[in-house]
């Protein structure tokens, strides 16, 4: 089991277009990814409404985890993209 | 103070026809609503559908493994009829229509239908609670996460369309550029409309603030709201629309169409050759400035021509939140907002609630007259704890995005109050406080309460209210309301002479700034920054360049000297320039 602790890097939290790109990759990886706040229950990465029910803001940190082929590879890339402000592109 | 953007003001007589009468050959029928995205447009009309609710009286489904292969089937329905539009449309709509689609497949989604479905419920029903489920969390966690929760209500009352079998509500599709007609539109439905294909919007419902209004005029479409018996128009009726006058006539005449048209064409050609800061013909800078109400808003009119944002709209931080937002939450937000303007002014209207906009966090108790109540600063003296809050975060949100940003308050009425605002916000380390002057009372005594502060901005439709004593939500008053009416120009004259003595720069954000000959009436009386609708910001632009300061004040007086709002609006286009009224 892979684990990653990211910062919301968008100025907007994780909701909207952020949200989208992020379920997006996270689905398009094909293992089950999960995200979460520290410390809270774990939600499916690849759905939007679990994603963005966390209310994730700007600045919060999340857990990213992934089991399987290949989950170090998924998760840096998912840090990644939410260490960028995505809003802002 | 009311909210002077959502209430409908109807005011059909305030720009008469400027085209000869037409002899109506067939049933040419010509209806006035309110234009709120000015050009004009003609083209066959497209019936938006109502949103679909679940029926009455569904039973319980007999066969869950059935009724859920059903409503996976119409959540994939969905999701593919969006992703399809999502071909059709401009980048931005098309993150907004995939995002939607993302949200029609999600797991989680079905998932919960399935234990509705289980519980006993029928299809429709199992989809409809599923979509308030996740809508309740949404609204929990307010400011942006409750802004999605009108995406996630469209995909659901699409969903319920498509397992009951019935069209799907919003704009059905169509391949020739036409008129959509609805009672109102959903935000995301006119953030998505294809501009290629939407000459014209006309709204049954909706005010001159909707959100109908305010994304038609940023994106350029022409539009008019509160056409009464717009939706029973039906579907292919060529109509011609002006989104300056309000006029709509349904199967026009050829003549009419063709006045029109060559209008709107010699007004873009006008319009196309102007850009910059706003000056009238002999130099004088008069700001020309956007109304906005959060963070999209702001993106938007960052990117256009305009010298920054002359009333940003805070409510709807506060309005969906259950509980009162933080300094983090809110500042996360203002950052959002001030970042498109960094080096340009932003004047943020600190929180307007009041009992006809009660938020769950502060509610006063009801009210006989709210419009007379504990609203605006009134509240903020009875909950300072939310006005710190709000201050602190705009402070820091300032000092991070470089804007130059403005605090200013809603519904001040006497020089106390805004000593005691313009404490707060120096407190809080902003360096410039304001007041709207929208109380009469305030507005004869400016030069008082302006002296306690840096600056005023005229909202002059509250203003209206309050001077003809006319409530904003009745339609029956608009007359009333008309900002034509001499009593209310008086009032504006005597709040700008006030600020003049005090030595106080007054602005204008109400909608009275948006319309190019009341902006040179303002602009006589001794205003020096108009804010608006953005798409409103180039004919105010052309009007200030054709006329002298002297010519304003000779506009004004003109206005001021008329017996009434009718003759008021006469006497301004005479006194006018030709070269712009020969465009309105």
């Amino acid at each position: 089991m892979a684990t990653r602790t990211v910062t919301i890097a968008s100025s907007v939290g994780l909701h909207a277009r952020p949200a989208a790109l992020f379920v997006e990759a996270a689905s398009a990886s094909g293992l089950d990814v999960e995200i979460a706040k520290p410390g809270e229950d774990p939600v499916d990465a690849t759905s939007i409404l679990g994603v963005m029910a966390l209310g994730a803001r700007h600045g919060e940190e999340v857990v990213l985890t992934a089991d399987g082929d290949g989950a170090d590879e998924t998760l840096d890339s998912l840090v990644a993209l939410l260490s960028r402000d995505l809003d802002a592109e | 103070m009311a909210d002077s953007e959502t209430q409908p003001q109807t005011q059909p007589q305030t720009h008469p026809q400027t085209q000869p009468e037409t002899q109506p050959e067939t049933q040419a029928e010509t209806r006035h609503g309110i234009g709120v995205s000015p050009g004009t447009a003609y083209g066959p009309v497209v019936q938006v559908a109502p949103p679909v609710r679940p029926p009455a009286g569904e039973g319980a489904v007999e066969d869950q493994e059935a009724a859920l292969a059903d409503v996976r089937a119409a959540f994939e329905s969905v999701a593919v009829s969006l992703e399809e539009r999502a071909t059709r449309v401009d980048d931005t709509a098309q993150q907004i229509l995939k995002a939607t689609a993302l949200i029609a497949r999600d797991k989680g989604l079905v998932k919960a239908a399935a234990k509705e479905l289980a519980a006993g419920h029928g299809r429709a029903h199992s989809i409809d609670n599923a979509v308030e489920t996740y809508a309740a969390q949404f609204e929990a966690l307010g400011g942006y996460f409750a802004e999605r929760v009108a995406d996630l209500r469209d995909v659901g009352s699409r969903a319920v369309a498509a397992v009951l079998g019935v069209p799907a509500p919003g704009v059905p599709s169509f391949s020739e550029p036409s008129v959509i007609v609805a009672e109102d539109l959903a935000p995301a439905e006119t953030a998505t409309l294809d501009r290629r294909l939407v000459v014209g919007i006309v709204t049954e419902a909706g005010g001159r603030t909707s959100h109908t209004a305010i994304l038609a005029a940023q994106m350029g479409i022409p539009a008019v709201v509160q056409l009464a018996g717009a939706t029973e128009i039906p579907a292919g009726t060529p109509v011609a629309l002006d989104g300056d006058t309000g006029e709509v006539t349904i199967a026009p005449d050829p003549e009419l169409v063709a006045a029109q048209r060559e209008r709107a064409a010699r007004r873009a050609d006008a319009l196309a050759h102007l850009s910059g800061p706003g000056r009238t013909s002999d130099g004088a800078e008069i700001a020309l400035l956007a109304n906005i109400g959060g963070v999209e808003d702001a993106v938007a009119a960052g990117a256009q021509d305009l010298e920054g944002v002359g009333l940003f709209r805070t409510e709807f931080v506060y309005l969906s939140a259950t509980k009162a937002p933080t300094v983090e939450e809110q500042t996360e937000i203002y950052r959002g907002v001030f970042a498109p303007f960094e080096g340009r002014r932003v004047v943020v209207r600190t929180l307007d609630a009041g009992a006809d906009k009660p938020l769950k966090f502060a509610d006063l108790g009801p009210e006989e007259n709210p419009a007379l109540g504990r609203r605006g600063l009134r509240l903020s003296a009875e909950r300072p704890d939310l006005l710190d809050a709000q201050l602190e975060a705009l402070a820091i949100a300032a000092r991070e995005t470089g804007a130059d940003v403005r605090v200013m308050a809603p519904m001040v009425a006497t020089a106390e109050e805004a000593a005691w605002f313009a404490r707060r916000v120096r407190e809080n380390g902003l360096p410039k406080a304001g007041v709207m002057i929208e109380v009469p009372g305030a507005a004869l005594r400016a030069h008082d309460v302006l002296g306690e502060v840096d600056f005023g901005s005229l909202g002059t439709n509250d203003l209206a209210q309050y001077t003809m004593a006319a409530d904003r939500m009745q339609g029956a008053l608009s007359d009333l309301l008309d900002p034509w009416q001499p009593g209310v120009l008086d009032v504006v004259g005597l709040a700008c002479e006030g600020a003049a003595r005090a030595d106080r720069p007054i602005g204008v954000c109400g909608e009275s700034a948006g319309d190019p000959l009341l902006a040179l009436v303002l602009v006589g009386l001794g205003v020096s920054s108009l804010s608006m609708a953005p798409s409103k910001v180039p004919v105010v632009r052309l009007a200030l360049s054709l006329h002298s300061v002297a010519e304003c004040q000779a506009i004004a007086e003109a206005a001021r000297g008329s017996r009434t709002a009718v003759d008021a609006l006469h006497a301004v286009r005479e006194a006018a320039r030709s070269e712009l009224t020969d465009l309105l």
